[in-house]
């Protein structure tokens, strides 16, 4: 890994430098909640004036431009008794992500485990996110983020440039030989010892932040001797099985497919749609049986799958510690209540 | 439209079938017949697939011989039982369509009252006027095989259900609720805007109408499959809506008439007695 320091006023230049020829994609606020907070989202943003880096997270990760929550996976053109079929990506050109967290990063590196390097890579994925160019942001940790249990709260690969904040400067880490090339345009210098030090500072400041946790010690064999607790139950009478975690959770990648024909019976097409183990048909299988009709049991299964089955598989868990789950959850259910809850301890 | 040109459509080069279809209208707005003749883009694709042999809204042609009735409206008049038994006598399929005949609609909101004679004074004076003391939906008086549903229906998902019974292929509606169309189109979620919404409780299937142009949902589709409606609840109270909020919006459409009959008996309410005795 190669380190540069620039001035802050270098962000324009690398601001413009690429958005000149790219789409570029990073947070800004869209709304301000009812308590007179900003909430923020990735938009396509050509002024850079309008990127908020220092934002605190975003209600999704804009899956649009990686798992698209809806995707046309084929169509079909009817010609008399014959057909064609079509199969699009859809990505017509690469996306810069300007500003992502590292549990976010991380996230998107969890799920190239899935999508990316299995035995069957799924193209649509595998197309967006080879063309996808990504510069870090540091963060203030939040009162809901646990990226730090779950160890994604730094990030070692997965991005072409992370820019961190020390002060009157940004501490750059230089991943990519893409990131060089446009490093080399820019005004940076080598660190000097004392950046190193204030780089260091800065995290340590960073960690000192922290007040949610989840203890994963001995997580998945815990997780496998509390399958019947009745807290399962609890949180399941709570819970309105209403998706909403799974579809704010840069990690969820569970979907559905479905093939429909256009009212002109002309056109035809496969339609994948990013499904969540909370419904209640996620787990209805053909004939009508359904293996998770309570809520308590679907709920407790997401959980299972995060970290314990995800675990088993990859020696990490599934699920980053960004939060989003916990505070987009109408009914209040989160992660570090309901694994201390398994555990057997007190909020 | 000549409801008797005889069109054959293939898909793949098979003949469909292409099934008599009527439409019939009860105590409603009409509104969903509107969004089926509504979007010109798609609409001479539906009535080839179909072949049309009464639609007020769309021909001046009545024939009474079909094997799909599409039934809008509740039940509030005499007549109206009489009619809806004739058209069930006829037809192979009968189809609520719309929320007013899943669930009575939004003409329910009177079986609220408990004086029946109050109301019809208060809304029509002294003009004599010949209704039931309750709106009811299809399912009260007849069979019903197919329901549609929505206030107003989605015309995509008309024309999807349509399409797969020509098709043959089986009829598969949603049991997620709205909260999941709604996450999809990447909304902000009202209660963070403070607004009330009944979307994680609702079926889905609208593509989330209502919050698409923030507005809380209604509920007008009734109860997904295992509506957790008491955590609804709590939630409702805990962002700082009153009962009677929550209770409006399940009276609203009939769909969750249960619910809130369940939920009346309960109620924590500071306001005037209701309904008025
Ligand atoms: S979860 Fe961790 S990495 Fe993500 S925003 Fe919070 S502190 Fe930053
Ligand atoms: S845990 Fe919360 S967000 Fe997830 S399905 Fe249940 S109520 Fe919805
Ligand atoms: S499960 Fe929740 S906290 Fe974990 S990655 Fe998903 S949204 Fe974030
Ligand atoms: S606005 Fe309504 S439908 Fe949308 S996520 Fe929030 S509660 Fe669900
Ligand atoms: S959002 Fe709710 S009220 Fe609006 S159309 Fe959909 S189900 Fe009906």
């Amino acid at each position: 890994m190669l380190f540069r320091i620039a001035e802050k006023t270098e962000l324009k230049a690398l601001f413009d430098m690429l958005a000149e020829k790219n789409t570029v994609v990073g947070p800004v606020q869209t709304d301000t909640d009812r308590k007179g907070k900003p909430l923020f989202a990735f938009e396509q943003i050509t002024d850079q004036g309008k990127l908020r880096l220092d934002y605190t997270t975003t209600r999704l990760l804009a899956k649009r431009y990686f798992l698209p929550f809806r995707e046309d996976l084929a169509t079909f053109t009817v010609n008399g008794g014959d057909w064609t079929k079509d199969i699009d990506y859809h990505i017509d050109r690469p996306y810069v992500f300007f500003g992502l967290h590292a549990c976010d990063i991380n996230a998107l590196n969890k799920l190239d485990k899935v999508l990316m390097g299995n035995v069957y890579p799924m193209p649509y994925y595998v197309a967006k996110r080879m063309n996808m160019f990504i510069i870090g942001i540091d963060c203030r940790p939040q009162p809901f983020c646990f990226c730090r249990s779950m160890g994604a709260d730094t990030v070692l690969h997965g991005f072409d440039l992370f820019l961190t904040d020390i002060g009157d400067k940004y501490f750059i880490e230089v991943l990519s030989a893409g990131a060089y090339g446009i490093i080399k345009d820019l005004r940076t210098e080598t660190p000097k010892e004392s950046d190193h030090l204030q780089y260091m500072r800065t995290v340590a400041e960073k960690n000192k932040l922290f007040t949610a946790r989840v203890d994963t010690t001995d997580l998945t064999k815990i997780l496998d001797m509390e399958f019947q607790s009745p807290v399962w139950k609890q949180w399941g009478d709570k819970c309105l099985g209403c998706g909403t975690c799974a579809n704010v959770c840069p990690t969820c990648y569970c979907y559905g497919v479905e093939e429909t024909v256009d009212v002109g019976l002309q056109k035809a097409r496969k339609t994948k749609s990013l499904y969540s183990c909370n419904i209640v048909d996620f787990a209805e299988v053909a004939g009508g049986h359904n293996f998770r009709p309570e809520r308590s049991s679907r709920l407790k299964y997401r959980y299972y799958h995060k970290h314990r089955g995800f675990v088993e598989a990859y020696e990490e868990s599934l699920c980053v510690g960004c939060g989003r789950c916990g505070e987009a959850c109408l009914a209040g259910i989160t992660v570090p209540e309901v694994i201390a809850s398994v555990r057997g301890e007190e909020q | 439209m000549n409801a008797k040109t005889p069109i054959t459509r293939t898909y793949l080069g098979i003949p469909v079938p292409r099934p008599k279809v009527a439409f019939f209208e009860l105590s409603s707005c009409e509104g969903c017949q509107l969004q089926l003749v509504n979007n010109e883009a798609t609409l001479l694709d539906f009535l080839s697939l179909v072949d049309v042999r009464t639609f007020r809204e769309a021909m001046t042609e009545k024939l009474d011989d079909y094997a799909i009735a599409f039934v809008e409206g509740s039940v509030t008049r005499a007549d109206e039982v009489d009619r809806l038994k004739k058209i069930r006598g006829t037809a192979a399929v009968l189809v609520a369509f719309g929320s007013c005949a899943c669930f009575g609609g939004v003409n329910q909101l009177k079986n609220r009252f408990k004086d029946p004679a109050w109301v019809k004074k208060e809304v029509y004076g002294s003009h004599p006027i010949e209704t039931n003391d309750t709106a009811r939906p299809l399912e009260d008086f007849v069979k019903v095989d197919l329901q549609i549903f929505g206030c107003p229906v989605k015309k995509e998902e008309v024309e999807k259900i349509v399409t797969n019974v020509v098709l043959g292929k089986s009829i598969v509606q949603p049991k997620y609720p709205v909260c999941m169309e709604c996450k999809a189109n990447e909304n902000t979620c009202l209660f963070d805007l403070g607004e009330p919404c009944l979307g994680p409780i609702t079926r889905g299937g609208c593509d989330s109408w209502c919050p698409n142009s923030r507005f809380g949902c209604w509920g007008c589709r009734g109860p997904t499959v295992d509506a957790n409606v008491e955590q609804m609840r709590e939630i409702m109270n805990k962002y700082g809506f009153s009962e009677e909020t929550m209770l409006d919006r399940l009276e609203c459409f009939g769909g969750f008439a249960g619910h809130a009959a369940e939920m009346r008996k309960t109620v924590r309410r500071g306001g005037p007695a209701w309904p008025p005795e």
